[in-house]
């Protein structure tokens, strides 16, 4: 099976549906003549023109706009946000429109419309450079969430999303678009609100997602070497939620971690860990635990970064305490 | 790549321009007056329910700015869309939009034209391309301009109006709209509706320059600017501007001013002008000009001016019964999301 970046699964993507359908393109900045601020979309405008593949200005709300209004009168926009920080400029249009118009008008009116770029932190960009923001769009009915970890689900699930008839949230990583995986050649779907198990464990369950799979796979391999054995369920779209498989796992496990890049309060860690002990709270052996961010915006400087942001150490900690493990002994030197 | 000049400002259409003859003008003129003296007792119905408590929550009317609306989309193709702002009653009745239906959307009921989701500021009409009302303001100036975008996408010579008042027009995403629609050259005209008040504040206190079209100049879009209480006059001033956006491509801003009779919604008592300032412009109540122009310069007889006034009344008392009547609102979880509203639409439940 060929191996390819997550970058080029989700160019595949894109791609192959705009073959398909002459009612989708691409919409942003940097998209068509700078082939992508990540090299996304690649070769697109060379392939499909610049009718269909769209360099806008510097104008989140105007093309996020637009792009409802395309969808709403017969077109299936991808509008690309270079990063998912700037949608908050035009997070009205994806709230009050996008997400709205077809409760508002009674049914009259769908908005088949991916907004979709890169989101999380990257690597010492700053506090307004390193957000994420999902938990923000996940919270809001009419909306769909999707936040796909590996190359292979990148490309599937764009390729749903696409096809779907409502306000699509599919969130990428900036960290991710370099790593690569297997994808198969030709067609295929993922549907959403099915979560994937990435690793079968029996002593308790990672939930996490995007970026965070890695960290609790490098987890996962530590604490297996000390016997822990851990499964990892990662849900791929947050909204619909595929509860049923993560509560299987964690009923199996009796002990659950959520792993969250972003902020704790009212983020989707909380709400994954309230959804996980209201349907399996009998089974749970310990609270559920969570891994995010601290509840602080991100510095700059890059040991600071470190101790904000989730890590493998992190969730290696946050197993042992759902199991009730002592540490081995600390030589780290830190506290 | 250099910096183009701004294309030449377009001349603007003179308002004494020859008219059509007489006969097209008085049919013309027949229906546009017949057009807003419904939306003005609509209207006049809703403050009535209103304070009955049969409509609820926020409720802007529009009696005075009748012949904007109307004039307007009477210069419009079926197949165009209009988009609209929360004061949008007479936008969707002048698109196509039935009474019975916009003021069952109001009484909350299960028969209204958004199914009782929408309410009053929430109208959508897609059998007439009406796009809806919007709450947020200015924040439907992109969304119009996607429409546009469609249009030119697909290259089927339809116009878009996007009409918002000129509150809208210090909002960031009216400047957005607009400069994607001069930038793509996209086939819409944004009309703004100034009634010199956004809610209760006057232009001198929220505009620099009070002159709103003069917003087109920084975007090099071709712009008009008159006076907006003769309907057939707005119709003309706004024909050219759709030509032009649907033989050229070019967007236009148009300013039309006007004047609400009322406050801004129907917890405003308006004490913020006075009594004269209203009394001044009632004197050129559109809904009045355009029924003395029919009897002084176009020869139309009483009977026939009290023919419409009998058909119109009908109308608007039945469109009361009917919501009276409707059943209430039910359906509210099957449009979350498209699969279900076609669940919903594939059971054949009507309404």
């Amino acid at each position: 099976m060929p191996v390819i970046q997550y970058r080029e699964a989700l160019n595949q993507a894109m791609s192959e549906e705009m073959e398909r359908d002459p009612s989708v393109f691409l919409m942003g900045e940097e998209v068509g003549h700078y082939q992508g601020a990540y090299k996304v979309s690649q070769g697109m405008l060379q392939r499909f023109g610049d009718k269909r593949v769209v360099d806008t200005p510097i104008v989140e709300t105007g093309f996020a706009g637009v792009g409802v209004g395309a969808a709403m009168t017969g077109l299936r926009p991808i509008i690309e946000f270079m990063t998912f920080n700037f949608s908050l400029v035009a997070i009205d249009q994806v709230i009050n429109n996008a997400a709205k118009i077809l409760q508002m008008s009674g049914g009259q009116f769908k908005v088949p419309i991916v907004f979709r770029g890169a989101g999380g932190a990257a690597g010492q960009l700053g506090a307004q450079h390193s957000q994420s923001l999902e938990s923000y769009y996940v919270h809001c009915p009419g909306l769909k969430v999707v936040m796909p970890s590996t190359p292979y689900d990148a490309k599937g699930l764009l390729k749903t999303a696409i096809r779907d008839d409502n306000p699509v949230i599919f969130i990428e990583s900036e960290l991710l678009y370099g790593s690569s995986g297997e994808v198969p050649d030709g067609e295929y779907l993922i549907p959403f609100g099915v979560a994937d198990v990435k690793r079968v464990g029996e002593h308790c369950t990672i939930v996490a997602y995007s970026k965070m799979v890695g960290l609790a796979e490098a987890a996962a391999d530590k604490l297996a070497a000390e016997g822990v054995s851990v499964e990892i369920v990662d849900p791929r779209t947050l909204r619909p939620l595929d509860l049923e498989t993560i509560v299987a796992s964690v009923k199996k496990t009796g002990r659950c971690v959520v792993v969250q890049e972003g902020w704790p309060l009212c983020g989707m860690a909380s709400e994954l860990a309230f959804q996980i002990q209201e349907a399996a709270f009998s089974w749970l052996d310990a609270p559920v635990a969570r891994v995010t961010n601290q509840d602080v915006s991100s510095p700059y400087a890059k040991n600071l970064e470190a101790l904000v942001m989730p890590n493998a150490d992190k969730v290696i900690e946050a197993v042992r305490k759902v199991m009730y493990l002592e540490a081995p002994v600390d030589d780290s030197g830190e506290a | 790549m250099a910096i183009q000049p701004p294309p030449p400002r377009p001349s603007p259409i003179a308002p004494d321009a020859p008219l059509a003859p007489a006969t097209e003008r008085k049919e013309l003129l027949v229906r546009l007056y017949r057009q807003m003296l419904a939306i003005r007792r609509m209207e006049e119905s809703c403050a009535k329910a209103y304070s009955q408590g049969k409509i609820g929550g926020f409720l802007h009317l529009i009696i005075g700015q009748e012949a904007v609306c109307t004039g307007s989309v009477a210069a419009l193709q079926p197949e165009d869309y209009v988009v609209a702002t929360y004061r949008d009653h007479g936008h969707c009745y002048a698109k196509g939009g039935s009474a019975r239906a916009i003021l069952a959307e109001m009484w909350g009921k299960k028969t209204g034209i958004s199914r009782g989701l929408g309410g009053s500021m929430h109208l959508f009409d897609a059998a007439h391309n009406f796009l809806g009302g919007y709450g947020i303001v200015g924040g439907h100036v992109p969304l119009a301009a996607g429409v546009a975008f469609r249009n030119k996408y697909l290259g089927d010579k339809r116009v878009v109006l996007c009409f918002f008042g000129e509150g809208s027009a210090s909002m960031g995403p009216f400047h957005e709209g607009m400069a994607l629609a001069a930038l793509w050259k996209l086939p819409i005209v944004f009309v703004c509706e100034n009634n010199l008040y956004s809610m209760g504040t006057p232009l001198y206190r929220s505009l620099s320059i009070e002159d709103v079209s003069m917003k087109a100049l920084a975007y090099g879009m071709a712009r008009d600017r008159f006076d907006g209480h003769d309907v057939l006059a707005v119709r003309d001033r706004m024909a050219a501007a759709i030509e032009r956006a649907r033989e050229r491509n070019e967007p236009t801003l148009v300013e039309v001013r006007t004047y609400r009779f009322r406050g801004h919604s129907m917890s405003d008592p308006a004490k913020y002008r006075t009594r004269d300032e209203v009394e001044e412009w009632q004197k050129r109540d559109p809904v009045s000009l355009a029924r003395t122009r029919l009897s002084e310069e176009l020869g139309a007889t009483d009977e026939e001016l009290k023919a419409i006034e009998a058909s119109v009344r009908a109308e608007i008392e039945d469109a009361v019964k009917f919501a009276d009547e409707s059943p209430v609102a039910d359906r509210y979880l099957d449009f979350n999301y498209a699969e279900d509203a076609a669940k919903l639409e594939q059971s054949g439940e009507t309404r």
